[in-house]
């Protein structure tokens, strides 16, 4: 299932919609409104989309999930207009037999949502300034550097 | 033939209307609707090869055909999520 809303994202609702007893692993993502991108401050965000291509395309990509893992839920929201510092923008919820299933799935989702989905971010930068976030075009784009994990020998 | 465009994000706010029109040749492809839109939109000019193009909410190639009935939209770079 998919939906947009303008509301708050309520995290329990969105794992409540993939429990079920055939999962063995349920996972969940929440894309939340960062403060600082390369060290520039962000007061808060806009999102915006195009309604119905929009939902159509998380549709096809809620079913090209299910068709590629065998899940058991899965379940995306993803919030418009405008939201304050540590707010999700999105949740995505999956849930599978089996742990490294949902991972997959999860990672896929998020990673396809963020270049197919037609959905766009305003930066309400803290100096007051605002800036339409397009990758590849306005050069702000909050591209996060994967990383290894961070190993710890004590 | 005069066709109406959806525009979102940056595209939206450079011409500062949601919808504008766009004088196109008889049976007109995407790519005529690219060029097009460079010549009557100039502010536009600049982004348009980053932009993708969706016809009835599916994304384009230059050779769809944008007939008068179809719904078009300008989609730039994406950052939902």
């Amino acid at each position: 299932m998919i939906s947009l809303t303008d509301q708050p994202i309520d995290s329990s609702a969105a794992l409540a919609q993939v429990a079920s007893h055939d999962a063995g692993a349920v996972v969940l993502f929440l894309g939340t409104t960062r403060e600082f991108t390369r060290g520039r401050r962000t007061a808060s965000l806009d999102y915006e989309c195009y309604p119905q291509m929009a939902e159509q395309k998380l549709a096809e990509l809620e079913a090209e999930a299910r068709g590629r893992w065998p899940l058991t839920g899965c379940f995306i929201i993803h919030r418009l207009g405008h939201l304050k510092l540590g707010e999700a923008s999105i949740a995505i919820a999956v849930s599978s037999p089996h742990r490294a299933v949902a991972f997959a799935a999860g990672q896929w989702l998020i990673d396809t949502i963020k270049e197919v989905v037609p959905i766009w971010k305003c930066e309400n930068w803290a100096d007051g300034t605002t800036e339409w976030v397009h990758p590849g075009l306005t050069g702000n784009e909050n591209q996060s550097k994967i990383e290894g994990p961070i190993t710890k020998h004590q | 033939m005069i066709v109406n465009i959806k525009l979102f994000a940056v595209a939206r706010q450079r011409i500062g209307h949601g919808t504008i029109e766009v004088e196109l040749p008889a049976d007109p492809t995407v790519s005529h609707l690219r060029a097009a839109l460079a010549e009557q939109y100039p502010p536009l000019a600049d982004i348009l090869p980053h932009i993708r193009i969706a016809v009835n909410n599916e994304y384009a190639t230059d050779t769809t055909k944008v007939a008068s009935a179809t719904e078009i939209a300008l989609i730039p770079p994406v950052s939902g999520g």
